[in-house]
């Protein structure tokens, strides 16, 4: 079914009924018709297109078809040194691009066996945290955008701003950020940038109370989500699921938690979880979370020691030995995976990327069927995907 | 004595030229200013300024997006059906337009007065829903055509509250004249004595007028415009144009039979008319920037299972009520 809609022609015609490239309906009796949801659409998230066939307003089938935002970041990394794959990294997912940059100096450091100062590992936990907190806020706008509530997206947008000039200060980029070195990170927090983050997250934590009042009690709000577009622990797991998504369907999955890298085996936080399994128990995941970054970054602050934020000598071009390595942390959609294989040259033989969004859109035409169309763009918001980073 | 333009313009002619050319001054300035306000109250809402720089607090941006509106090429998709296509933006415009002319704005004058103005106001209405489907048919678009076939939808479910609450009304004031209606509210507006019938009509006039949070016919986050995604230029602003004089509309509806119209202490007749319209056009307003969007089942749902019971509950009783008393 997919190999007809990649003939010459097939993209421009598959929406329309006579098209002969159109992919078979699965209805036959001529009761429904396709709709060709995007690449360009007003709410999809980035240049997803979605092939819907659809009886009425019920989705019968549906055919995410992606590919549209492809950089060929993995290609890349074939062509370049280590080092210099490093500004990439926070390229892949521009929503989450500290986790991913960080992510990826702590894989080439597991390879390298490299210690990481201690001041050097605080700030890693404190810069990601806000990167977390940052892209769940813009997330939780976003979503109620979907929903048609225009007004909570402009006041979620405005504590996403503070976020992103506190990091602005430190690491001279607002959303990709090329902040983490091999070894540590490139510039040193200073007192003002502590003050400020604290700053924030008494702020937030008025904000949130805020977004409760607005948005979590509203009864429109709720009608929309309960019950829709539930993905269920079984199909979570199947389809590779991770993350908040994976989260409210009651499996406590948390990489930070499951496999401690960095220092998060040094924190206290708690690992949200709902049993819902539908948009509304990933929004309460989500804000959740939100707290327990909060909480996070509080106790990095609190412990955070002086000291260097790079070891003595500073690696810049390096051979690692043969060999393949993975390793993985969790962004704010679920887990990220970097798998590198070295064949002992400076240059990687190939970096593969796990990519959450990839996954957790790979569910779409199981829950997606029997659907509203207008609960698309609701449950596509609900899943936050992202996606440049589905397709790399 | 209520006095029209016919009776003080003795040429019928010229009294028709008048008229035309006040409803049609009127009908833009309003748009103009309400969109302007529009773009105002939501930006205040969201910690914005809105508009400032073209104008004092930004009033002439809107003017200045007509003559852009105006400067833009008219875009035909290919394949349209050109009759319907062509004629929607016209049909969606002149009943509106129609519709204003009937309200009493103070208690000597009204442009047109007749003995069935109420229901002239909402067969007027009920033509918008025929040039909303006319669009999305002939546009040769699926979003189009699914934004219209929601919008009829939807507008059939929510007249029959409209209507059954104003039907209500009339029972007590014994007239469909608005005029009489107005004066029927002695002392007292008619929401003290409907209260629910003001309710059910309040929330089916929002619905009437397609917006927020029952903007189901253009969700934008859905069907990009619905209705109206291939209209361009001018064609789009006769739209709009019309959904912000509909706003009016009903308003004045709402203002005439719940709210006393015209009456008021102190002030004179016509600061209170449109006091009271704006008023309500601004919880419009209101309400499109705190609440998300409905979904199309739901709507319906809540159309047919709660307000046209819950109005015809209204209707009987008012109705049973008004026996006894008499």
């Amino acid at each position: 079914m997919t190999s007809d809609l990649h003939k010459p022609g097939a993209a421009l015609a598959a929406g329309t009924s006579a098209d002969p490239w159109a992919t078979p309906p699965a209805d036959p009796d001529g009761e429904t018709y396709y709709l060709n949801m995007g690449p360009q659409h007003p709410s999809m998230h980035g240049v997803l297109r979605l092939l819907l066939e659809l009886r009425g307003e019920e989705i019968v089938k549906c055919e995410p078809i992606i590919g549209y935002a492809h950089r060929a970041h993995e290609k890349m990394a074939e062509n370049r040194n280590y080092m210099m794959f490093l500004p990439n990294t926070s390229r892949v997912d521009y929503l989450s691009g500290m986790i991913y940059n960080i992510a990826y100096c702590q894989a080439v450091e597991k390879m390298l066996a490299i210690e990481v100062p201690e001041r050097a590992e605080h700030i890693r936990v404190i810069v990601c945290e806000l990167n977390r907190v940052s892209s769940h806020l813009l997330w939780f706008g976003t979503f109620l955008l979907d929903l048609g509530g225009i007004t909570p997206f402009l006041y979620s947008f405005d504590d996403r701003e503070q976020i992103l000039s506190i990091l602005d200060r430190v690491t001279g980029s607002r959303l990709t950020y090329c902040y983490g070195r091999f070894g540590g990170v490139t510039e040193d927090v200073d007192k003002k940038f502590l003050d400020e983050t604290t700053a924030f997250l008494a702020r937030l934590r008025g904000r949130m109370a805020e977004y409760h009042a607005l948005v979590t009690d509203n009864v429109i709000f709720r009608s929309r989500c309960e019950g829709v577009g539930v993905i269920d622990r079984e199909t979570a797991i199947e389809y590779g699921v991770t993350g908040p998504t994976l989260r409210a369907a009651g499996v406590p999955y948390d990489v930070r938690r499951a496999e401690p890298y960095g220092i998060y085996d040094r924190f206290e936080f708690d690992i949200p979880t709902a049993s819902g399994a539908d948009n509304l128990a990933r929004y309460y995941v989500r804000v959740a979370e939100m707290e327990q970054s909060m909480r996070i970054i509080e106790q990095a602050i609190a412990k955070i020691p002086d000291g260097p934020i790079m070891p003595e000598k500073a690696l810049k071009r390096f051979k690692p030995d043969v060999g393949e390595h993975y390793f993985a942390v969790e962004s704010a959609r679920g887990q990220f995976g970097i798998y590198i294989v070295s064949d002992g040259s400076d240059v990687p033989f190939r970096i593969k990327l796990r990519t959450p969004s990839f996954s957790n859109l790979a569910c779409m035409p199981d829950v997606l069927r029997g659907t509203m169309v207008a609960d698309t763009i609701a449950i596509l918001g609900s899943i936050d995907i992202v996606l440049p980073e589905v397709d790399r | 004595m209520l006095k029209t333009l016919s009776d003080l313009v003795p040429n019928v002619f010229l009294a028709m030229l008048l008229a035309a050319a006040a409803i049609m001054a009127f009908a833009t300035v309003n748009a103009l200013f309400l969109v302007w306000l529009e773009r105002k109250v939501s930006a205040r809402m969201q910690r914005r300024y809105g508009p400032t720089v073209v104008g004092p607090f930004g009033m002439f941006q809107t003017l200045v997006d007509v003559v852009k509106l105006l400067s833009k090429q008219l875009i035909s998709p290919k394949d349209i059906d050109k009759p319907l296509y062509h004629l929607a933006p016209i049909v969606v415009f002149v009943p509106v337009v129609l519709g204003l002319s009937l309200f009493p704005i103070d208690k000597s004058f009204a442009l047109v007065d007749t003995n069935v103005g109420l229901v002239l106001v909402f067969a007027f209405a009920g033509m918008g829903f025929i040039a909303i489907f006319m669009a999305g048919w002939g546009s040769n678009n699926k979003y189009a055509l699914l934004g219209a076939m929601r919008a009829v939808a939807q507008n059939i479910a929510y007249e029959i509250p409209l209507i059954l609450a104003a039907l209500a009304v009339t029972m007590i004031a014994r007239s469909m004249r608005i005029a009489d209606i107005v004066e029927a509210q002695g002392s007292f507006p008619y929401i003290l004595v409907q209260p629910i019938g003001a309710l059910i009509y309040y929330i089916s006039a929002v619905a009437e007028t397609n917006r927020a949070p029952f903007d189901i016919p253009e969700a934008e986050s859905e069907l990009v415009a619905g209705f109206h995604t291939e209209y361009s230029g001018m064609r789009f602003a006769l739209f709009f144009l019309a959904e912000y004089t509909n706003m009016v509309i009903v308003s004045m509806v709402a203002t005439s039979l719940f709210l006393g119209g015209y009456k008021g202490p102190l002030l004179p007749g016509p600061v209170w008319f449109f006091g009271k319209v704006y008023f309500l056009i601004f919880v419009m307003l209101w309400l499109r920037w705190t609440f998300p969007r409905l979904r199309f089942d739901q709507l319906m749902t809540f159309a047919w299972k709660v307000l046209i019971p819950l109005a015809l509950a209204n209707l009987l009783v008012t109705a049973t009520v008004l026996k006894v008393m008499s």
